[in-house]
């Protein structure tokens, strides 16, 4: 089953760029959305189908819905894709890309040298019962510390998006 | 064998991390060259997923737990960080008429 997680690796990584590279923001986000469920297959492939399903649900499901729903509410059409194509010129995005490009030879460049090379991920499934295991054990402050971020998330949020008058 | 463990695979450790690496800097890439808010809060979420299947893969090199439990709080952290945002986004079209990020440096204090 190797070959599925070269697979899904390869959508992954392609959807991403054709998400960060596009014009029209409801086409990026549903490359983003199949990028995410490439990334959930990756998952599952590694043995962690708990956290597969998570980023099916949550982050494809929810965190990438409420961007659906914010870019349908703004209703962004033709003028939005006109001016994303003047902000994209070749003056504007070859440099970042020349050093995020020198990062990642350099990144691959200590992947492709390391001493453990040999170490396989993967092999073994961690199912849902030892990760809720651990996490109402020694993790419950980080679960109580993470449910007291949500709730300062929603604060800010009605806060920040209360109208203007 | 159950139809779970029919997907699991073996990989190099270094072949998993290095998708999580070329995600991550597809991220960077996409802050750094983007004007409009909503591709750098896409772009945001793209390196957190990074890091995330960062944190799967040493989970799955060990397998250990304790990985998928730092991918959970990371997921926690990009719901906190999404709604803020958003909610940021729809005040920032409201103000001015535009997504444009530059647009915020007009704010004055």
């Amino acid at each position: 089953m190797e070959l599925i997680f070269y697979i899904c690796s390869g959508v992954a990584i392609i959807a991403t760029l054709l998400a960060i590279i596009g014009t029209n923001p409801m086409h990026s986000l549903l490359e983003l959305i199949t990028s995410l469920l490439a990334v959930g297959l990756i998952f599952f492939t590694l043995g962690a189908p708990f956290a597969g399903i998570l980023e099916i649900i949550v982050y494809a499901g929810a965190i990438m819905v409420l961007f659906v729903f914010v870019v349908m509410m703004l209703n962004l059409g033709r003028a939005t894709i006109e001016q994303e194509r003047q902000w994209l010129k070749p003056s504007a995005w070859i440099a970042p890309a020349l050093l995020t490009l020198v990062l990642l030879g350099e990144l691959m460049q200590l992947l492709a040298t390391q001493p453990d090379d040999h170490a396989v991920a993967g092999g073994a499934i961690v199912g849902a019962k030892a990760v809720g295991v651990m996490l109402y054990g020694p993790y419950l402050l980080a679960v109580e510390l993470g449910s007291m971020l949500l709730l300062a998330g929603l604060v800010a949020a009605f806060h920040l998006g209360r109208s203007l008058d | 064998m159950n139809a779970a463990d029919a997907l699991v695979a073996g990989i190099p450790l270094s072949h998993g991390l290095g998708v999580a690496g070329i995600l991550f800097v597809l991220g960077l890439a996409g802050v750094l060259i983007r004007r409009n808010i909503i591709y750098t809060l896409m772009c945001i979420e793209v390196m957190m997923n990074a890091a995330g299947l960062a944190f799967i893969v040493a989970a799955s090199r060990w397998q250990h737990a304790d990985g998928q439990i730092m991918y959970l709080m990371i997921l926690a952290l990009a719901a906190a960080e999404t709604c803020v945002g958003l909610a940021l986004v729809l005040q920032l079209y409201r103000r001015f008429r535009g997504l444009d990020l530059d647009a915020a440096s007009r704010m004055q204090g």
